[in-house]
């Protein structure tokens, strides 16, 4: 629309409009009546054709030129009620916006108090109850399904929230702050670093680290390297740092996938996880909510 | 010389008129308007038998509930409407129009309350043009409080095939409706009273589009209103005991009394015009006086363009029913009714839609590839449904969740998440396409399939 922004479209568009109306009044007052030409009846339209069809005319009723003059005057009221005359706004200073943030309002008037009644209460009775988990799982249908899929288990980058495995841990106020302000999960690419025989021993020892199959030699030779280049977020005993999001090695659960070739990939090239923050989208009733249901999902298993 | 192309309207006051077309009239007025006004006070399975609720998208009609999904159905419904207008329309002319029209129905229940409390057409010319007075007032009062006492109850009548009309005449009765009830119960009253009580005509002459297309729907074997004037002309005013041969003259005794009697105010005499709504007022006003001059009846008659050519006699129009036109129009008439009636028959309440999560598939810790579906299971039916779902199209293909089982309430919508896990060596695409079938525990017609895709990861 940058092309429009000057004020002569402005006029352009209400001059149009202004002089069609102007048009439209004159064009139907001067066509309420006929000037017969001589001999001329004023019953019929035309004489006569094909041997003795005769059209008759009909005059409209009244009322019906009435009509138009009131669609007229109600376009006149609506271009001075309602924007329509170029960047004019009209009286009642109505604009789809203003519309839009008015019946936010009242949505938000009408349906905030059912989700601020769980505001108070704690994260843990939240979770208990039947009604608020409903709700939760609507919100969470709507805004988190799409990454960690409609039950909860996530997918290959997007963590299983139903399992008792947390990336930055599992207490409630936990889930509640990575709702709110989100996470950003950084893994370095360490492949330069390690080298492409490294980053093979690396792999292996991480592999049995798990318990999974793997190359003992291998696997050997990489624990050093594990300490220098790993052990820093993911501790020595590879156990990792919810602080920091950094996994847990040590279990079958992985983000990415436990395939040598995925481990690879991931110590080569690194990850970049990330949680988008809700807070600012949903407000802090809705969160409270989803990190309820969340921290519920993995309590009854 | 000017010519003004718009007039003022002429107010039309049709004479009252009986005889057996005016009897079907009524008939017809009665039937439609017992049926109109009858149907919402019927009870149902403990509802309203007939109930349009928009808020709730469900459309209760005896004892089918229909779902927006089925306005397929409706489609039909106007199609055979279309359809049966054409065929009555082609035999017969505009019997809708003279007969069943609710511009007519109305008009002809206001012209009632007219005649009764003012008179017929000369009282109520003669009440038009003397000055205000107490009388005056009080029969205008009086018609217009009955019409519009009619109108409101026509207002209130149509609002209640919309909300459950014993709970709409409560709040009626208490003043307490709801101001989308207020607004629709007042907006279709007064749509009455102006169209029966003053449009009247105009809108058949005006507005209505049928009017226009008349021309196109009729042939030349179609039974239509019309003045023979073959055995009328030439007309004229004589005395019962005139030989009217002798003298010269037709049968028309040009009384005009076909004139008085019509309601869009046209002289049949000249022809057929699209005006006429084919009420068959003027061959009952005829047959009248026809019958009062010992002459016999049919002057004015329903017969076809070919009868009065000459080209056939009234006893073999009969036989000119059966044409071409007529016979195509039932067939389709009767092939769509067959249609929507096996429809109607074998229609399953139950649907469903698949919604694969947008989510990679994922790998279980089994080693299988899994899909996650959203199922959304709508019961269209008025009572509870235990559904189970199953899943086909590849082999090995399973559902991961133990209990696949569904408990959707009546008229409800459920959301089912399903597992779906198949071995990824059965895999050999990207995408595979997948059916849910889902199937009602306690009756087996109540089966639904779903079709979706399967992604490799």
């Amino acid at each position: 629309m940058s092309d429009f922004v000057s004020s002569f479209w402005s006029l352009y568009i209400a001059g149009i409009t202004v002089i069609s109306i102007v048009w439209v009044t004159w064009f139907l007052k001067t066509q309420t009546t006929r000037r017969l030409a001589a001999n001329e009846k004023a019953e019929l339209i035309e004489k006569a054709w094909d041997g003795d069809l005769q059209e008759l005319n009909n005059p409209l009723p009244r009322w019906w030129l009435w009509l138009f003059y009131l669609t007229i005057v109600f376009g006149v009221v609506y271009l001075a009620l309602y924007p329509g005359l170029g960047s004019y706004k009209g009286v009642l200073d109505w604009s789809a916006t203003g519309q839009w943030q008015q019946e936010q309002s009242k949505a938000n008037a009408q349906y905030g108090p059912v989700f601020d009644k769980y505001l108070k209460q704690d994260l843990k009775v939240v979770a208990a109850d039947p009604q608020a988990r409903e709700m939760g799982q609507r919100l969470f249908l709507t805004y988190c399904s799409q990454c960690h899929g409609s039950d909860a288990a996530g997918a290959r980058g997007f963590p299983n929230l139903t399992d008792h495995d947390w990336l930055y841990g599992g207490d409630p106020e936990t889930i509640q702050a990575s709702i709110a302000n989100g996470r950003a999960g950084v893994m370095p690419a360490l492949g330069a670093a390690l080298g492409e025989q490294g980053t093979k021993q690396v792999a292996s020892y991480v592999l049995s680290l798990s318990g999974s199959k793997h190359d003992a030699t291998l696997a050997a030779a990489g624990r050093d390297k594990f300490a220098t280049y790993c052990a820093a977020c993911h501790q020595a005993d590879g156990k990792g740092t919810q602080a920091m999001g950094a996994p847990n090695l040590t279990d079958k659960v992985w983000l990415y996938g436990g395939s040598e070739a995925t481990i690879i990939e991931t110590i080569t090239k690194g990850r970049n996880g990330h949680m988008p923050a809700q807070l600012d989208k949903l407000g802090n009733a809705k969160v409270h909510l989803l990190a309820a249901y969340v921290y519920g999902l993995s309590q009854g298993k | 010389m000017e010519q003004a192309l718009y007039a003022v309207k002429q107010k039309i006051y049709p004479r009252a008129v009986s005889g057996w077309f005016a009897s079907w009239r009524v008939a017809l007025v009665l039937f439609t308007q017992l049926l109109y006004y009858g149907l919402p006070w019927l009870s149902w399975d403990g509802r309203q038998a007939i109930l349009l609720d928009l808020a709730q998208r469900k459309f209760y009609i005896l004892g089918l509930v229909f779902w927006p999904q089925d306005f397929i159905y409706l489609t039909g419904l106007l199609v055979i409407a279309a359809f049966s207008l054409f065929l009555f329309t082609a035999i017969a002319g505009r019997l809708w129009c003279g007969f069943a029209c609710p511009q007519t129905v109305y008009t002809e229940l206001f012209l009632w309350i007219e005649r009764n409390i003012e008179g017929d057409r000369l009282k109520q010319m003669k009440l038009d043009r003397q000055a205000w007075n107490i009388e005056k007032i009080a029969r205008k009062t009086a018609k217009h409080t009955a019409w519009l006492a009619l109108a409101l109850w026509t207002g209130f009548t149509f609002v209640g095939y919309f909300t459950p009309i014993k709970e709409l005449a409560i709040s009626f009765a208490h003043w307490t409706l709801g101001p989308w009830e207020t607004f629709w119960i007042f907006f279709y009253g007064c749509a009455t009273y102006g169209n029966a009580g003053f449009m009247r005509e105009q809108v058949c002459k005006y507005m209505c589009p049928y009017a226009r297309f008349q021309s196109v729907m009729f042939d030349s074997d179609t039974l239509t209103v019309t003045y023979d004037s073959s055995r009328g002309e030439p007309r004229g005013p004589r005395s019962k005991s005139t030989d009217r041969h002798a003298a010269g003259l037709g049968d028309c005794v040009d009384c005009s009394i076909c004139v008085q009697v019509c309601p869009t105010d046209i002289d049949i005499r000249n022809g057929l015009q699209y005006e006429c709504i084919g009420c068959a007022a003027c061959i009952d006003g005829c047959a009248q006086v026809m019958a009062k001059m010992g002459y016999p009846r049919g002057l004015i008659r329903y017969t076809t363009e070919n009868v009065i050519k000459g080209k056939y006699p009234d006893s073999s129009i009969l036989s000119h029913v059966l044409r071409p036109r007529t016979l195509i129009y039932s067939v389709l008439l009767l092939a769509i009714v067959a249609t929507l009636g096996m429809a109607l028959i074998s229609r399953v309440p139950l649907r469903a839609d698949a919604i694969r999560d947008r989510i990679a598939a994922r790998e279980t810790a089994e080693g299988y590839i899994e899909n996650v579906y959203r199922l959304q299971i709508i019961n269209m039916e008025n009572r509870p449904h235990r559904y189970v779902i199953s899943v086909a199209g590849l082999p090995g293909i399973k559902l991961a969740d133990s209990s696949p089982l569904v408990q959707v309430a009546p008229l409800g919508t459920h959301d089912a998440v399903v597992h779906v896990q198949i071995d990824p060596g059965e895999l050999s695409t990207r995408s595979s396409p997948v059916q849910f079938k889902i199937r009602s525990l306690d009756n087996p017609d109540l089966t639904t399939t779903v079709r979706s895709t399967f992604l490799n990861r």
